[in-house]
């Protein structure tokens, strides 16, 4: 196949703008918000003894008030110790995550994160309260703050109840404040991280463009704070047409973390991880409420609790001892034993739920509970509201339909694919475990939060936050300890600017080929990218057609059919700014299923049975994969290696 | 479509400097047709229905219909969302109405000062464990137990 390439001949030249700064953040989400808190304080520390001034720059693809998981707010803030022990928290999250997670790095943000929610509260989200007689008061509803001893209202044993509807929007204004808005780059969409010319595997820069104006940013550095989320539709969705921007989580986390960071070279951890949760079916509205805080059960058509029976038996066959403590994929796994066995529709029992608490409650507080059920969907997916609208649902009436969604790449949520990082030193981890940067990667100078930071899930939004600001500190440390470096990009900026504006060219060029310009045989569109790369990982990767079965040999066909997309990518035309954005996202999302392809490959077991399962292995085998799978591809060779790391308990 | 824009309601935000629902989208959806000075979603089926081009409209002239592939017509989620709090107003397909109110913030929109109360950064700590917070407010943080 021919070779594209940019000469600027058909389409326009974008200027270069040159930033210079000491330490980037790439995104604007939750971990970006706390990593701009948290490296503005230190840096004017900093100044103030002497070190010099330091420049703090972040870069956002949207608009930092409502951009990242959690643009559209939320009703819950899922991490919050209080009373509990962060020991108590790793026992948690290294269950749900079948045994195999960084306690080091999970522990460091459980003995963190209760700081950031209590500063939240200061800047204005409001938290539900216990009142002294135990009734809810609701965020506004006055009531003592969480540092004062306020008793939050817990719907689970880490969850607290908020009225989230701007959350996003609070969390930003601070982070905006701290920063000053002249540091800000919002609608500048980062393509790649570039690596130091003079010494290798450091960071120097990152390059993006802008989505509003032909603009091309070229920024240096020498620290990279990357917090660019998980993965989405890179997996076929169940709804294809305009429901698949329903996705559970949101639909611009395009893969971006993961692809910028596996680029250059940076060690990746778990990638075989995913998350597929069992939600509102279509609507995939959140279910935590229901079960947690309303009580309510999940059963089969015939009111039959699936993961009991003959169900439990099998599964413990295959999985005990993790079959036992019913993890999240255990859960799903014995869902789908019914699902299978055509025992559906599986049923949110929410009518019984409600029924059962207004046996204890009056009429003013049955409407206060319904008020909160539906503030649940509204706060954090109203599209689930406008289902049960347009559906005629009222949830105290009759039940709802549950069911497992298509996968997804997280690390933040109830997933932990990211990057292997060095974790704090004071808590007992094995010595290459940390290598003086807390959240540090392989790569120098670059650092991971939120989503991309590997084997360490259950953070949610509380605790990227959390984990930003503790990534932010340890990059204001590793600035001052390298004070002599001067970043130098190892490609001369016109190079990089010609490959990431080719989509432009290959468009105009060929444009006038055929008379409809989306069917083209010279290019492809992004979105047709987009179709194919869910279209091979859902038949060959373990997606929903096949329910969620791949096997070694499956796994290599697909990846033979994934080179060869990832080889169309640099034929990709885009019409606008917009599609450009889509082009580069797209190619970010190949870059994430390839990791993670890879990985699931390379694990000769089914460590999440529920999520993903190798038919050729479908046992959990501790004896041989109670490990952590990492992975490195060689930015120089172009080559994958993959290999075994030991996993090592420290909390008992 | 999820999101959509009523040609009539729509003025372009001439008025503004930026359009508000274009430099909201977190997914780059919502585009101004500069022939027509009307805003319009230029890919439904990328939009997550977060519903923060509707919250912005100072016209209120989007809204949203829900994803054709599974919701039946007729329903409807509407949002009014002012400095403290929001209201919703959901009407189902079957003509019945609910209302519902809730807070969203405690401070004035604007009023933030990130670290008011807080204590500054020390640098000579910086290599020791916990936040410039924990360290101002003399909290040491906890280890795990052998």
């Amino acid at each position: 196949m021919e070779k594209e390439t940019c000469t600027f001949s058909y389409c326009q030249r974008p200027e270069v703008v040159t930033v210079e700064s000491d330490l980037l953040i790439v995104g604007g989400g939750m971990s970006a918000c706390g990593a701009a808190f948290e490296a503005v304080r230190w840096a004017n520390a900093a100044e103030k003894a002497g070190k010099g001034k330091l420049k703090i720059t972040l870069v956002d693809k949207a608009a930092m008030d409502r951009s990242g998981a959690v643009a559209m707010g939320l009703s819950a803030i899922n991490t919050y110790m209080g009373e509990n022990d962060p020991a108590d928290y790793v026992r948690m999250v290294r269950g749900d995550l079948m045994g195999i997670i960084r306690e080091d790095i999970v522990y460091d943000l459980g003995r963190h994160v209760d700081d950031t929610v209590e500063t939240f509260e200061d800047w204005g989200l409001p938290i539900w309260k216990k009142d002294d007689s135990g009734h809810t008061l609701d965020g506004a509803g006055g009531g003592k703050k969480l540092k004062d001893g306020g008793k939050p209202v817990r719907s689970g044993k880490w969850q607290i109840m908020i009225n989230g509807e701007s959350y996003k929007v609070i969390v930003a204004e601070a982070a905006k404040k701290a920063l000053g808005l002249e540091n800000i780059y919002e609608r500048v969409f980062i393509t790649k991280y570039l690596l130091d010319e003079k010494e290798d595997n450091r960071i120097a820069g990152a390059i993006g463009f802008s989505v509003r104006e032909n603009k091309v940013y070229l920024f240096k550095t020498s620290v990279i704070l990357s917090g660019c989320g998980g993965a989405v539709n890179v997996f076929r969705p169940r709804s294809v047409a305009e429901g698949q921007g329903r996705a559970w989580y949101p639909v611009w986390n395009s893969g971006s973390g993961y692809a910028t960071g596996a680029m250059v070279g940076a060690e990746m951890t778990m990638m075989e991880n995913r998350f597929v949760p069992a939600r509102f079916k279509d609507g995939y509205g959140p279910v935590g409420a229901w079960f947690l805080f309303f009580k309510a059960k999940a059963t089969n058509s015939y009111g039959e609790d699936y993961c009991t029976g003959e169900n439990f038996e099998e599964t413990k066959k295959l999985y005990s001892p993790y079959a036992e403590k019913l993890g999240t994929c255990i859960r799903n796994h014995m869902m789908m034993m019914d699902m299978k066995k055509g025992k559906g529709p599986i049923l949110m029992n929410t009518d019984k739920a409600m029924a059962e608490l207004a046996k204890t409650m009056d009429a003013k507080q049955i409407k206060h509970l319904e008020a909160e059920a539906w503030e649940d969907f509204l706060d954090m997916c109203i599209g689930q509201a406008g289902l049960w609208a347009g559906m005629d649902v009222e949830p105290d009436k009759f039940p709802s339909e549950i069911m497992p969604t298509e996968p997804y790449l997280l690390g933040s949520h109830a997933g932990c694919a990211g990057f292997w990082v060095s974790g704090p030193d004071d808590l007992g981890a094995p010595a290459d475990w940390h290598w003086g940067y807390n959240r540090m990667s392989t790569v120098k100078g670059l650092f991971m939060m939120g989503d991309i930071c590997g084997a360490s899930g259950h953070k949610f939004s509380s605790g990227s936050h959390a984990e930003g600001r503790i990534a932010a500190k340890s990059g204001i440390a590793f600035i001052l300890d390298n004070k002599g470096f001067k970043p130098t990009i190892n490609k001369p900026a016109e190079e990089i600017t010609a490959e990431m504006y080719l989509p432009f060219e290959i468009y105009e060029k060929y444009k006038n080929h055929s008379t409809a310009p989306e069917i083209n045989p010279n290019y492809i569109k992004p979105r047709m990218i987009q179709a194919r790369l869910q279209k091979i990982a859902d038949e060959y990767f373990g997606g929903i057609s096949t329910w969620y079965m791949t096997s070694k040999t499956m796994l290599e066909d697909g990846l033979r059919q994934l080179m060869m997309l990832k080889e169309d990518a640099s034929k990709t035309a885009a019409k606008d700014l917009h599609e450009l954005l889509r082009a580069w996202e797209n190619y970010h999302r190949i870059w994430a299923i390839e990791t993670h392809a890879r990985h699931i490959l390379f694990r000769e077991e089914s460590r999440y049975p529920g999520y993903y399962y190798r038919g050729d292995h479908l046992a959990i085998d501790d004896k041989n994969w109670k490990c952590f799978v990492n992975s490195r591809f060689d930015p120089k060779t172009g080559q994958w290696n993959v290999f075994k790391r030991d996993y090592v308990q420290l909390v008992d | 479509m999820p999101s959509f824009v009523i040609t009539e309601k729509c003025d372009g935000c001439k008025a503004q400097d930026k359009t508000a629902c274009q430099y909201i989208c977190p997914n780059d959806l919502m585009k101004l047709d500069r022939d027509k000075m009307k805003a319009f979603n230029q890919e439904p089926e990328q939009c997550w229905e977060c519903y923060n081009c509707v919250k912005i409209c100072p016209q209120q002239a989007i809204e949203v219909r829900g994803y054709a592939d599974f919701v039946p017509l007729g329903g409807s989620v509407i949002p009014m969302r002012g400095s403290d709090s929001i209201m919703w107003t959901v009407k189902f397909r079957n003509g019945k109405l609910k209302r519902f109110k809730f807070p969203i913030r405690t401070t004035p929109e604007g009023s933030i000062d990130p670290y008011a109360g807080k204590p500054e950064a020390n640098i000579d700590n910086i290599k020791k464990p916990g936040y410039f917070t924990h360290q101002g407010a003399g909290k040491a943080l906890p280890s795990i137990k052998k």
